[in-house]
């Protein structure tokens, strides 16, 4: 009762320097847990997304663009493939299923893709899960100037069945570079939380055959999504398509090729984290710069507590337990900033890719980084507490006469 | 066995410029439980450091105090902490409260580091000594006259065997500090307290039976020629 007591008071006593110092412990916290938590979550999801999909067959380069080419619709596409390429590996007794895309056009900024529709009707959204449109939609129809829209642009552009637009050309928008072609919504995907949720899809054809479009290359693909029948088979292609031939790349295994994008964003993360980890040490510099500094003015009400028959460890224990207590009042705070900043940061990732990240997730550094940052802040305590633990009590209280 | 026996006591201090300055050198000294004896002495005569030898805040530098049968050079500091916040009651002249503590936490706190709290005694110790409407109230908020009844409040929180009182009432005009001397023995007296109080105002040395004079005990300052 009586340290709890003395910490308390001294806490309101000193409540500016213990507000500031908690909410600048707090802004460590959350950065901590977010950078970790982001981290964890985003190559788990990125993962995950290509867990419907074996291997992406496209033109000869980079594996990596390749994928994010045309699982996450990021980036240039790397070139075209011939549809003798596409009718040939989607032949291969090895290949369950092959889905050609083909990409080049936007509406508004946001990708049209072109598939067949199949894409929707024999692959899957995500392992064990389909795609599904929402109530009253139905699917393209091959052929037809149909699309069926993602989940997040229906959201922001606000369409709808039966609504029209007319594609612009290339991956960005340029009011300037719009086809003549008008296509009707037709369905809109419920959410799948995977980069689909970003992508206006239309018929394969339509794409190819836009106006304005490069009569010679219509019946190219961007890049063919394969579904395997055996691991071995990726084996089989890989020796087919990468080391026996010089035309085609086949991005296989994909958790691999994506491990190459956080292995090119490593040093992304140790930066964010060397920033949280130097926040936090600042923060316990403050928790102990606070406490050293405010020892000045408590020299008296220590020493009347030694004379009151408080021993040297009583005072020692409950500086220490003060900065720990700033430091525990800190990470509450942390919670909340670790919600907001994560809160955005999702927001940007699922703007960006159609990735979505879930704050609420629970991860063991939620718990564990907190308890960190409060030994931290304890540790941040010792050497006020070894002032006050020395604080010579006859000196310090009334003028001796 | 007196309550309190002195023998010896000195205590020096180091100058600035390096020689050793005897504060306190008193040859014997005692006070029996329950008595109360008032030490009179102007500044400078070491009343303050004899009080706070006596209750194990400093250490002497040779001789013995021997407070409840325990000779204190013979303790540890635990030991010391201990002895004085469960055998002295100390009610300093500039009263030393707590003022970010209410006056109930400034009697609790007197009251943790020894015996254990008693939140209905620390209550009645504070209505006893007329502040029972003021519990919350913190120091600041109280006059001079009511935050000297609390010091007397958490100095006796403990029933102390010995209550030390510098210059109790140095800080009260002549009406209050009569009633705090009223209030200081009435409470020692109730409780069985011995009281040892220094102080140089001849209306509160003369209420004592026995009152010594520091500048006779201690050596330290006694001028040439003094016997």
């Amino acid at each position: 009762m009586t340290l709890w007591l003395l910490v308390r008071r001294s806490l309101r006593q000193h409540l500016l320097s213990t507000v500031v110092t908690a909410l600048s412990l707090a802004l460590a916290g959350g950065l901590l847990m977010s950078v970790w938590v982001v981290k964890r979550q985003a190559r788990a999801t990125f993962t995950g997304q290509t867990g419907a999909w074996d291997a992406v067959l496209g033109a000869r380069g980079a594996k990596l663009q390749l994928v994010l080419n045309a699982l996450f619709h990021l980036e240039a596409s790397a070139g075209n493939v011939p549809f003798a390429d596409y009718q040939l590996v989607a032949s291969n007794r090895a290949v369950a299923l092959a889905i050609p895309i083909a990409v080049g056009d936007n509406y508004l900024g946001y990708r049209i893709v072109g598939t067949l529709t199949n894409l929707f009707t024999d692959a899957e959204a995500a392992p064990g899960r389909r795609f599904r449109l929402r109530d009253g939609g139905r699917w393209f129809e091959d052929g037809y100037r149909e699309a069926v829209v993602g989940s997040f642009v229906a959201q922001r552009l606000g369409l709808k069945p039966g609504d029209t637009f007319k594609p612009y050309h290339g991956l960005n928008f340029n009011p300037k570079e719009q086809h003549d072609d008008e296509y009707v919504v037709t369905g809109v995907l419920e959410p799948s939380n995977t980069p689909a949720d970003r992508v206006l899809w239309i018929p394969l054809a339509g794409l190819q055959n836009m106006s304005g479009h490069a009569a010679a290359t219509a019946t190219d693909v961007s890049a063919v999504l394969v579904k395997l029948r055996s691991p071995l088979a990726g084996q089989q292609l890989d020796l087919l398509y990468n080391k026996q031939g010089d035309r085609l790349t086949l991005a296989w295994p994909l958790g691999a090729v994506l491990a190459q994008l956080f292995d090119k964003m490593g040093w992304f993360d140790q930066v964010l984290e060397l920033v949280a980890c130097l926040v936090a040490l600042v923060a316990a510099g403050s928790v102990l710069a606070s406490i050293y500094n405010s020892l000045s003015a408590r020299r008296r009400d220590l020493a009347i507590l030694r004379a009151l028959g408080a021993r040297r460890v009583t005072v020692f224990a409950s500086i220490v337990l003060e900065a720990a207590s700033v430091a525990a009042l800190g990470m509450v705070l942390a919670w909340g900033f670790y919600a907001v900043i994560l809160m955005a940061v999702a927001a940007v990732i699922r703007a960006q890719t159609g990735v979505v990240l879930d704050p609420w997730a629970w991860d063991p550094v939620l718990i564990l980084a907190p308890l960190a940052l409060v030994a931290l802040g304890a540790l941040a305590g010792v050497l006020p507490a070894f002032k006050a633990y020395g604080n010579p009590v006859a000196e310090n209280l009334a003028p001796q006469s | 066995m007196a309550l309190l026996e002195i023998e010896n006591l000195l205590k020096t201090y180091r100058t600035p410029d390096g020689r050793r300055l005897t504060v306190v050198d008193v040859p014997k000294f005692q006070l029996e439980a329950g008595e109360q004896v008032a030490l009179s002495g102007p500044s400078g005569t070491g009343k303050t450091t004899f009080l706070n030898l006596i209750a194990g805040i400093l250490t002497a530098d040779s001789g013995q105090v021997r407070l409840d049968g325990r000779d204190l050079s013979a303790l540890s500091e635990p030991e010391r902490d201990r002895q004085r916040a469960s055998v002295v009651g100390y009610i300093f002249q500039t009263f030393n409260l707590l003022q970010g503590f209410t006056c109930l936490e400034n009697v609790l706190l007197g009251m943790s580091f020894g015996p254990g709290v008693d939140h209905g005694r620390a209550r009645g110790l504070l209505e006893r000594v007329g502040l029972g409407d003021r519990l919350d109230y913190f120091p600041r908020q109280l006059s001079t006259g009511q935050q000297q009844r609390v010091a007397v409040a958490r100095a006796l929180a403990n029933r102390p065997k010995l209550v030390l009182a510098d210059e109790p009432t140095g800080n009260l005009d002549p009406g209050h500090a009569s009633q705090a001397m009223d209030l200081i023995r009435g409470l020692c007296s109730e409780q069985g307290s011995a009281l040892l109080l220094v102080s140089h105002d001849p209306s509160v040395l003369g209420r004592f039976a026995r009152c010594e004079s520091l500048a006779r005990l201690n050596r330290a300052t006694r001028m040439e020629g003094e016997p």
